[in-house]
């Protein structure tokens, strides 16, 4: 008895619960003119340096990056930042009429942050690579690509790493 | 300065192949010393391509960032067979090719 009534209990604070993120998605969504994941993108861009955020500009014309679509993976703890594996993928198919133009690695605490910039034609298949950077540090990377229609799409993945790349063992 | 490309056995029509790519540089950042103090000058591939029979497959920049012996990993379904050649050049004005022949059975 006692427990079905806890559980009765329970599944109307699910309701209000539920009732309340609701509102609150209605509300965000009339406030905010921006999509959901194009504000994630600019409160993470705002925790980078003026310079970082000047390239991003630079790089991005609109600095309007969308954080879907590209899947970036990464070790969450790196002990070696000489040499850190990191796989890219991008949802779609890759078609002429629907393709990833160009993909860009930026690191936002190495001297030079640009990683990568690699142009691709389409591959008939999803978009996948992977290569092994070097990263000075704990920090975030960003992932942005473009797509044939000329629009950004990123993502951001964190790391952590024991060693920096830019330790020089001759000093 | 010698580099691998990497297919996997026998490649099929129409089926996706995990293309692998190792050059052999040291990919200097210019950011450390020898021995003796004097500064070690930067020395990165800075500019790679990689084509199938002459069409464009990817090509780019790469810059410090990448670690020394630079590997790369990629995903495509090639249109047809033919010769897949890699080319490369270097901050010293280094270039380097590698190619390697690509039969696809049906």
């Amino acid at each position: 008895m006692n427990a079905k009534r806890h559980s009765l209990q329970t599944f109307a604070q699910l309701l209000t619960l539920n009732g309340f993120s609701r509102l609150g998605a209605l509300g965000l969504g009339a406030v905010g003119a921006l999509l959901p994941m194009q504000r994630l993108q600019a409160q993470a861009l705002e925790r980078e340096s003026e310079d970082f955020r000047a390239l991003f500009k630079s790089l991005t014309q609109s600095g309007r990056v969308t954080l879907e679509r590209v899947h970036v993976s990464i070790p969450r703890l790196a002990d070696n930042g000489h040499s850190v594996p990191l796989k890219v993928w991008v949802d779609g198919p890759q078609t002429p009429a629907d393709h990833v133009k160009r993909v860009v690695v930026l690191s936002e605490r190495n001297p030079r942050p640009m990683i990568s910039n690699l142009q691709f034609t389409p591959t008939q298949t999803r978009l996948e690579f992977s290569t092994r950077i070097r990263l000075n540090g704990s920090q975030r990377i960003w992932v942005l690509a473009l797509m044939s229609d000329d629009r950004w799409w990123g993502q951001v993945a964190s790391v952590e790493v024991t060693e920096s790349a830019c330790l020089d063992a001759s000093l | 300065m010698t580099a691998r490309i990497l297919l996997p056995p026998n490649p099929k029509v129409g089926v996706k192949l995990d293309i692998r790519i190792l050059i052999q540089h040291p990919m200097e950042t210019g950011f450390r010393h020898d021995i003796s103090g004097a500064a070690i000058t930067k020395n990165v591939i800075h500019h790679l391509s990689f084509d199938l029979d002459g069409i464009t497959l990817f090509s780019g920049e790469l810059g410090t960032g990448t670690s020394a012996n630079p590997f790369l990993q990629f995903s495509v379904i090639l249109p047809h067979s033919g010769w897949l050649q890699l080319k490369w050049v270097d901050d010293e004005g280094n270039t380097g090719t590698e190619r390697v022949l690509c039969n696809l059975s049906p």
